[in-house]
């Protein structure tokens, strides 16, 4: 799943089979926000192969680490959105012109 | 003095970037022409003009007109000491969820303080990946009406079925078809022959809350045939279907039409998949966002102009407003209404208004086929993004 050089830690490509856009271009948003990232970018070698490959180049910090936090974000990211979405759609329930419209 | 980067320089308040690249930042420009993506001759200009100030405003005004990318990179402004990064926190801060419309099927919410990269994420994850349950074997006894056995199972596979989802497991390869992964339905349906012509709607599959009733072909005569599935008890003794039973979400949908003397006997079983496989799991009809149109006057538009600029809209997002001395003034009232169709920036009076889009705005709108309400399709969508997350976590460590 991770390829790349072996004495350089500081750099690798990532290998993440099963996957596509909606998860690869969500994470280079983060890492690209990293300040610790120096370089990053995905490509999707052949469409018809279900494979993404990210490049992750640092400043100095490991790139497996450095990715693996990003993906942590992501799941934080996630989290706050989701608890907000429902936060947003429980207070809209509440409301009165939402029940009226619902014959409630 | 030793030197030390800008981002590092902590004693120094974060400065603000210059409103012309704050702009640049946050907004999409549109012009009478569709936005172009940067030439190589501005490309060149970027790496002066943020630090050269003087000559900053001759660039951005051509990078204005050409500019549609963001600028991702967290240093990309280091240069004038401005940190470009995100921070989980500051992200929590500024994200923000308006519901502006709910209804069983439909929902119209605005997201903001999110990049496109994330809704786009989200967008994708509700059409490709949010799993339904919809008829992918079909049974045919007999079929003696005109429509081919195919195409009627395709129109039964497209139909929206009532249960939900969360509640079934996948049905793989080895699987046998049990109570926890298949939805049996059968339909019996025949025209009367002295009779007029029947629509065959959806109301007429019926779930058999006990699986299959036919009996499979067996080699061996003298072995006891076996059903096509083999429930262990009823689905509907199931105590999380027990309170909704199962059938279609629309009853009035015509499948096919029989003529005098003609029937279908058939038994459909409907399975858990996702849209990526095939649309007819996707669990909304489509889903869409789009960026919150901004619209601004940069000058006072009066008078003839005024009334013109108003004409001149077809979604009436102008207004007139008194201004005394039978004057009037055009105001920007309904910005959200804006398709930016560009009539206003097109001909005379072009360089009065602004037309943008704010970058980090977007207004979603998901409709639900029916399987799920439309506002569990986002819960769930977000659910995925962050179980894809976890899983390659775990190849990781």
């Amino acid at each position: 799943m991770e390829h790349g050089s072996l004495t350089d830690s500081r750099n690798s490509t990532f290998s993440l089979m099963d996957e596509d856009h909606t998860l690869a271009n969500s994470v280079r948003f983060l890492l690209n926000k990293d300040p610790r990232v120096e370089f990053c970018g995905y490509s999707i070698p052949h469409p018809s192969e279900n494979k993404v490959n990210i490049r992750v180049q640092t400043t100095g910090d490991s790139a497996k680490d450095v990715l693996k936090e990003s993906f942590q974000d992501l799941i934080l990211v996630c989290q706050h959105v989701r608890s907000t979405f429902e936060k947003s759609v429980a207070d809209f329930k509440s409301t009165p012109s939402h029940q009226e419209m619902n014959g409630a | 003095m030793s030197e030390t980067a800008a981002l590092n320089m902590q004693d120094i308040p974060q400065r603000q970037l210059p409103e012309h690249l704050e702009l640049q930042r946050t907004r999409v420009f549109c012009k009478a022409d569709a936005p172009a993506h940067i030439s190589k001759k501005v490309m060149g200009s970027t790496a002066c003009y943020v630090d050269v100030q003087k000559e900053s405003k001759l660039a951005t005004d051509d990078l204005k007109d050409l500019i549609t990318e963001d600028v991702e990179y967290s240093g990309g402004y280091a240069g004038i000491g401005f940190d470009n990064s995100l921070q989980v926190d500051d992200f929590r801060r500024d994200f923000k969820v308006e519901i502006k419309n709910l209804s069983m099927d439909v929902i119209e919410f605005d997201m903001i303080g999110i990049d496109a990269s994330l809704a786009n994420a989200f967008r994708r994850i509700m059409i490709a990946e949010v799993p339904t349950m919809a008829i992918e074997k079909v049974l045919i006894v007999n079929n003696t009406s005109v429509m081919a056995d195919e195409i009627l199972s395709h129109r039964l596979g497209l139909l929206p079925i009532e249960a939900d989802p969360r509640l079934f497991d996948f049905l793989s390869e080895n699987d046998t078809p049990n109570e926890r992964n298949t939805i049996v339905f059968k339909m019996e349906v025949h025209c009367k022959r002295r009779g007029p012509r029947l629509a065959v709607k959806s109301d007429q599959l019926k779930w058999l809350p006990n699986g299959s009733e036919l009996l499979m072909e067996s080699p061996n005569p003298s072995t006891k045939p076996r059903r096509f599935t083999s429930f262990s008890c009823s689905q509907a003794s199931l105590p999380q279907i027990s309170g909704r039973p199962i059938g279609m979400k629309h009853l009035d949908i015509i499948i096919t039409q029989l003529g005098p003397g003609q029937s279908i006997e058939l038994e459909a079983h409907a399975v858990k998949g996702t849209g990526k496989v095939h649309a007819k799991w996707s669990p909304v009809g489509t889903t869409w966002y789009r960026m919150l149109p901004e619209v601004k006057l940069l000058k006072e538009v009066k008078g003839n102009d005024a009334e013109k600029l108003v004409k001149k809209c077809p979604k009436k997002v102008f207004d007139l407003e008194d201004v005394g001395h039978a004057m009037k003034k055009a105001v920007v009232s309904k910005p959200r209404d804006c398709t930016l169709c560009r009539e206003c920036v097109g001909g005379a009076g072009e360089e009065n208004i602004a037309l943008r889009r704010v970058r980090d705005h977007f207004i979603f709108t998901v409709e639900s086929t029916g399987a799920l309400p439309a506002e569990v399709v986002f819960t769930e969508a977000v659910k995925i993004l962050e179980e894809k997350c976890e899983r390659v976590i775990s190849e990781l460590s």
